[in-house]
């Protein structure tokens, strides 16, 4: 298939490409303002604090690089798995992976407290710490994506096709391997300190991930007029079912595992059932709307054409995997640390009681900074260079789901 | 204000607890030291925050009134036990673990424990990443959310790099006590034993070896050099 499909490129300056690169130019400067601002007056602006280390500009960078990471994953299935009808889209997916990544790496990057050190970080190893190995996983999926981009655009780089999907898809398990063990070697977090906490990540990524490529793939399509059949949603609707699916079934695990740990309860009782806007997202954003909600409409009736429902899926899909980071995140971070365990404790430096957080607008603009800036990329990446097949199949406005 | 009753005793505590001698300039730090504390509980009473004061002023600790952002390097912890309604108030800082979770996560080795045990940030290349205070089961690190005024020489504090006790490294250096020790000898009960725990003739080694006592979260296995007694 892949060898008969015809990719082109968008075609800059219309009208619809300014109005999009210049929105999404101005959440770029927007955000670069914010970043000005915090580094300038403190993050003490921000909503963080000495209890709530890391906030919501660490809810979309992770979420932006887990996402980073399952982008690939249609890509993978066509190469490494040899699934043909996959194949024409893998040049899309591993665009978006560079792109998420680099959006969430400015994210991180740029909330550091001292984002101009971005060199000591690239020139001192610890080579103890997960964070150090995330850095070179990090720079190393751009460069293995990179080239194995090439290879499927290049025809005379075409024998190394298959090791450079093989080196990709590897390397991006390992990727999403040490993004979830920064938290699953947290043993003083009584929230996260658990192996699981690696292939939950895994799941997580392969369902973020895949949303935002249906998203952008149909988005994209859309306005730029390209005929997208409702086989290719239909099939992708389905194996975001399955991911989200594997992603209930690990959260579903880690909070099994959590429960059997002694000395676990409270601050799952604090996740589960008391711990107001956390349990909230938890409950009605993360299982909800990006859990059920999704497989009843990837596997349930058929009232849309699959291409609007694999659309309404997509976005249920990332805002509940922004709910589940956040409860990650600064859920596991606002329930205390226990120093004294059994027992009752109080001080100036809020040992002892739930932390509150709330985020401000400076970190908000941050966050959406980092999706702007992933969009331009993948603008820019599809305005550059042939990655859009002209077409996809054929379209039916009805529902047509099955075959 | 310091009397004269008080230096008195700060000069004992110095005699009894203080190290054998001042580092030799130049000569680096060495593992034939692991600098601790021994806290008593029972001296130290739950209203005294002397250590914490003297903390301050040692390290210019400079607040904003927020405190939510503003650093601590040294807290009281009240601990109660649910149970029978005992409690404790528990001096709590860096614990200089042996096994710091803090050093094997930072990406830089900002974070790093010298030869004698104390763990300590670089400041010049700490990225401000907060890893470090996410691992920390202690919680004893600060981020410096903002400007600093008032630093101490010995000091210098940095907006966007996380920093923590020192255990007075620099007074350490000297063959001092550190600060909060010498001010809880002088001031208060002293509930602050310093000393070598490698040393076994020093009052802290002898003391742990003949007294039970225990450090906190010793489950997680970081082997702190502040040990505790009461609690
Ligand atoms: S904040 Fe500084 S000391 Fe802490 S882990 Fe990051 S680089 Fe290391």
């Amino acid at each position: 298939m892949s060898s008969t499909t015809t990719y082109t490129q968008v075609r800059p300056y219309t009208r619809g490409w300014l109005a999009l690169m210049a929105a999404l130019g101005a959440v770029i400067a927007v955000a670069l303002g914010a970043v000005f601002h915090m580094e300038h007056q403190g993050h003490w602006v921000t909503g963080m604090t000495n209890q709530v280390v890391w906030g919501l500009p660490h809810v979309f960078a992770v979420f932006l690089i887990v996402a980073a990471s399952g982008a690939l994953n249609v890509a993978s299935i066509g190469s490494v798995f040899g699934r043909q009808e996959y194949q024409p889209l893998g040049r899309l997916s591993s665009l978006l992976a560079v792109a998420l990544l680099a959006g969430g790496l400015a994210v991180l990057v740029l909330d550091l407290g001292r984002p101009d050190r971005l060199f000591v970080a690239m020139t001192h190893f610890n080579f103890k710490s997960i964070f150090a190995w995330n850095v070179i996983l990090y720079s190393g999926f751009m460069a293995v994506v990179a080239v194995y981009l090439w290879t499927m655009m290049d025809w005379t780089r075409k024998r190394f096709y298959k090791p450079a999907a093989l080196a990709a898809f590897g390397w991006r398990l390992i990727l999403t391997t040490g993004t979830g063990c920064i938290f699953g070697f947290l043993a003083a977090r009584e929230a996260y300190g658990a192996a699981v906490m690696a292939p939950l990540f895994i799941a997580m990524s392969f369902a973020y991930g895949l949303a935002v490529f249906i998203l952008v793939l149909s988005v994209s399509f859309k306005m730029t007029r390209r005929p997208l059949g409702d086989e290719v949603s239909t099939r992708l609707l389905r194996l975001l079912g399955l991911f989200v699916a594997a992603n209930l079934y690990f959260t579903a695990l880690l909070h099994v595992t959590q429960l059997y740990f002694a000395g676990r309860s409270g601050v799952e009782s604090f996740i589960l059932l008391q711990g107001g806007l956390h349990t909230t997202l938890f409950w009605v954003g993360q299982v909800g709307l990006g859990g059920i909600l999704p497989l009843v409409i990837a596997y349930g009736g058929c009232g849309h054409a699959p291409r609007k429902r694999a659309m309404m899926a997509s976005i249920l899909v990332v805002l509940g995997g922004l709910a589940q980071v956040w409860v990650i995140i600064i859920g596991g971070q606002a329930w205390p640390l226990d120093l004294f365990p059994g027992m009752e404790a109080s001080s100036t430096f809020a040992d002892g009681h739930v932390h509150d957080y709330a985020p401000s607008a400076w970190e908000t603009m941050l966050g959406l900074g980092g999706v702007a800036i992933a969009l331009v990329i993948t603008t820019l990446g599809v305005t550059a260079l042939r990655l859009l097949p002209a077409g996809l199949g054929e379209t039916t406005s009805s529902c047509a789901g099955h075959k | 204000m310091i009397n004269r009753r008080h230096l008195l005793l700060a000069s004992g505590a110095i005699l009894i607890a203080a190290p054998a001698a001042a580092r030799e300039a130049g000569k680096p730090a060495t593992a034939a030291q692991r600098w601790g504390l021994l806290i008593d509980t029972g001296k130290c009473g739950a209203e005294c925050t002397i250590c914490v004061e003297a903390c301050k002023a040692e390290m210019g600790l400079a607040g904003h009134d927020r405190p939510r952002t503003d650093a601590q390097y040294i807290r009281k912890v009240n601990v109660k036990d649910p149970a029978t309604g005992a409690g404790h108030s528990v001096p709590v800082m860096c614990q200089h673990c042996a096994k710091p979770a803090c050093v094997d996560v930072c990406p830089t080795g900002a974070s790093m424990k010298r030869a004698d045990g104390i763990v300590l940030v670089d400041r010049h290349i700490c990225i401000g990443c907060r890893y470090c205070m996410m691992a920390c089961p202690y919680k004893a690190r600060s981020f410096a959310h903002e400007e600093q005024t008032g630093q101490q020489p010995h000091l210098p504090r940095g907006k966007g790099t996380v920093e923590g006790c020192t255990l007075c490294v620099h007074r350490i250096d000297e063959g001092r006590l550190p600060a909060c020790a010498e001010a809880c000898a002088a001031k208060a009960k002293g509930a602050m034993l310093f000393g070598d725990l490698n040393d076994p003739k020093s009052e802290i080694a002898q003391r742990v070896a003949r007294e039970a006592t225990t450090r906190i979260r010793a489950d997680l296995g970081l082997e702190p050099a502040m040990r505790y007694q009461g609690i």
